[in-house]
């Protein structure tokens, strides 16, 4: 199987009153059809920034972002997107928020195909039963599913999430982390997941990308080749303790606290 | 029960010590027709001139209506290419502000001169003008702070410009559109009144007001006042009856 996703050599600065920012610098990361790939990093290092590569959104300054053999030069029908803030529409109910990226995918679709495939996918986050509320009406954890469901609901090649469970308490985070593997035990998607969390990538990457402090190039890249769904114990057991141990001396090293490890 | 009671009860009996009140002070004042008017001379003020306060009602109204009808076009263009536009936002929202702070009064007889004669143009064109201000903001404002995750939503699938605006933008500002309404409405009324309150031209409800002023005739000036008041809460309840259609999730979100 190929990559999914090739990012070659990007480079991308911000131009700014005082002159360049230089947010990226000769970043690659490729991703394989089917695999989940984590990217953890200091804060404000650009990782917001690749988001909109990949999403076509925004174009680097040198190298290039690769999506299923195609070069990205605009944005495209094959992506899924979802944020911190869960950003769904008030004025809709939740399956008609679900709804909404067909309407711009596949405008001829029928109503009743749209509705049954939103339907499906809210009753594989345990949402049966809450099609017909507004956002308001749920819980952060509830709202957040219902924006899982939408970033997947036009069968995109590849799902990026930036931070979707940052904002979430613990328990309810844990519970998305394990509604994620089974997503991807029924309906098979390639995933991009921004994270400040170290566990999170580690339970639910293939891949765990670390990237250095801006300008964000690539640092380290540690395989987790744990076949999914994962259980929740995997956490605790000594493989996935000394990968945590690896992954927080490099990001140590990314904030530039520690000259060498 | 006991509560619903008191909600319809306390304002009623609140308003009933009031009127009483005022009939009293007239009635101990022992004030006469052209002096002050007690509240039992409105009805008869109003059964006189009866007709003559439904055909200027009539006339005060659908001037108003129109002008605000204008107002939200104009002022939803206007906010548009405020909200949408960084450039458009710093050329107009001088120029905006500059206009709104010029007391509207004085802008009458400059109306009244530049248009002789053509006065249900001058009276829409008032209400236009002091209407539209409110609109013009707060879409503006409604549009320019729609949060980027939501246009990257659609943007990502390729979506146009205008079906963001028509999907999120637009639906996204009704809530704060309806808001600067309520008050455009109130606005609208105050401009139909000065037109016909400063440049008499024989229309509408301030004609009615200035000819009973002109006898001081108090029971037929507070008679109109109220009439004028009636059809300010009856727009008023239009604009919430529309809000409620249009934007009513905003509405059950807040209480």
């Amino acid at each position: 199987m190929g990559n999914l996703i090739e990012i070659k050599g990007v480079t991308h600065a911000y131009k700014t009153r005082t002159g360049p920012f230089p947010v990226l610098r000769d970043l690659n990361i490729s991703i394989p059809e089917g695999s989940f790939c984590a990217v953890v990093g200091p804060s404000g290092c650009g990782k917001s920034t690749l988001t909109r590569l990949i999403a076509g959104l925004m174009f680097p300054d040198q190298g290039e972002v690769w999506l299923h053999g195609e070069l990205v030069r605009s944005p495209r029908k094959t992506v899924g997107m979802a944020f911190q803030n869960p950003v769904l529409l008030e004025w809709r109910t939740i399956l008609q928020n679900v709804m909404l990226p067909l309407e711009i995918v596949a405008p001829m679709m029928p109503r009743r195909q749209k509705e049954e495939r939103a339907r499906a996918l809210l009753a594989m986050v345990g949402l049966e039963g809450f099609e017909g509320k507004r956002p308001s009406e749920l819980s952060g954890g509830m709202r957040q599913r219902a924006s899982l469901c939408r970033a997947l609901v036009h069968k995109p090649d590849v799902i990026i999430l930036d931070e979707p469970f940052g904002a979430l308490d613990a328990f309810t985070r844990e519970d998305l982390w394990q509604t994620m593997h089974q997503l991807r035990q029924k309906e098979p998607f390639t995933a991009l997941l921004i994270t400040h969390d170290l566990r999170e990538s580690v339970y639910l990457g293939d891949q765990v990308v670390v990237l250095s402090g801006r300008p964000a190039t690539t640092q380290y890249v540690m395989e987790v080749p744990i076949p999914g769904p994962r259980p929740l114990e995997m956490l605790y057991d000594t493989e996935s303790v000394e990968r945590l141990s690896v992954l927080r001396q490099q990001i140590r090293i990314a904030q530039g606290r520690d000259a060498h490890a | 029960m006991s509560l619903n009671w008191q909600k319809i009860l306390v304002p009623i009996i609140a308003l009933v010590l009031l009127l009483l009140f005022w009939e009293w002070l007239v009635w101990y004042k022992g004030w006469r027709s052209f002096q002050m008017a007690a509240p039992s001379q409105l009805w008869p003020a109003y059964k006189r001139f009866e007709p003559l306060f439904w055909q200027y009602g009539w006339q005060t109204l659908w001037r108003t209506v129109l002008g605000l009808a204008i107002a939200v076009v104009v002022g939803t263009f206007l906010g548009m290419i405020m909200g949408l536009s960084r450039i458009m936002n710093d050329a107009l929202y001088p120029i905006l502000v500059g206009f709104n702070a010029i007391p509207k009064a004085t802008v009458v007889p400059v109306l009244a001169l530049m248009f002789i004669g053509q006065h249900d143009f001058n009276t829409v064109m008032m209400a236009v003008l002091i209407s539209f201000f409110p609109i013009a903001v707060s879409v503006a404002i409604g549009l320019s702070t729609l949060e980027p995750e939501y246009r990257d939503i659609l943007r990502s699938l390729g979506a146009s410009r205008f079906t963001v605006f028509w999907k999120i933008a637009l639906p996204k500002t009704l809530p704060e559109f309806f808001g600067a309404l309520k008050v455009s409405a109130t606005l609208a009324f105050i401009g139909t009144n000065l037109v016909e309150i400063i440049t008499p031209h024989g229309r509408g409800l301030g004609h009615l007001f200035q000819s009973a002023q002109t006898n001081s005739d108090f029971p037929l000036m507070f008679a109109v006042l109220i009439a004028l008041a009636a059809l300010g809460i009856a727009l008023y309840y239009v604009v919430v009856a529309l809000e409620m259609v249009f934007a009513g999730w905003a509405v059950r979100r807040a209480s």
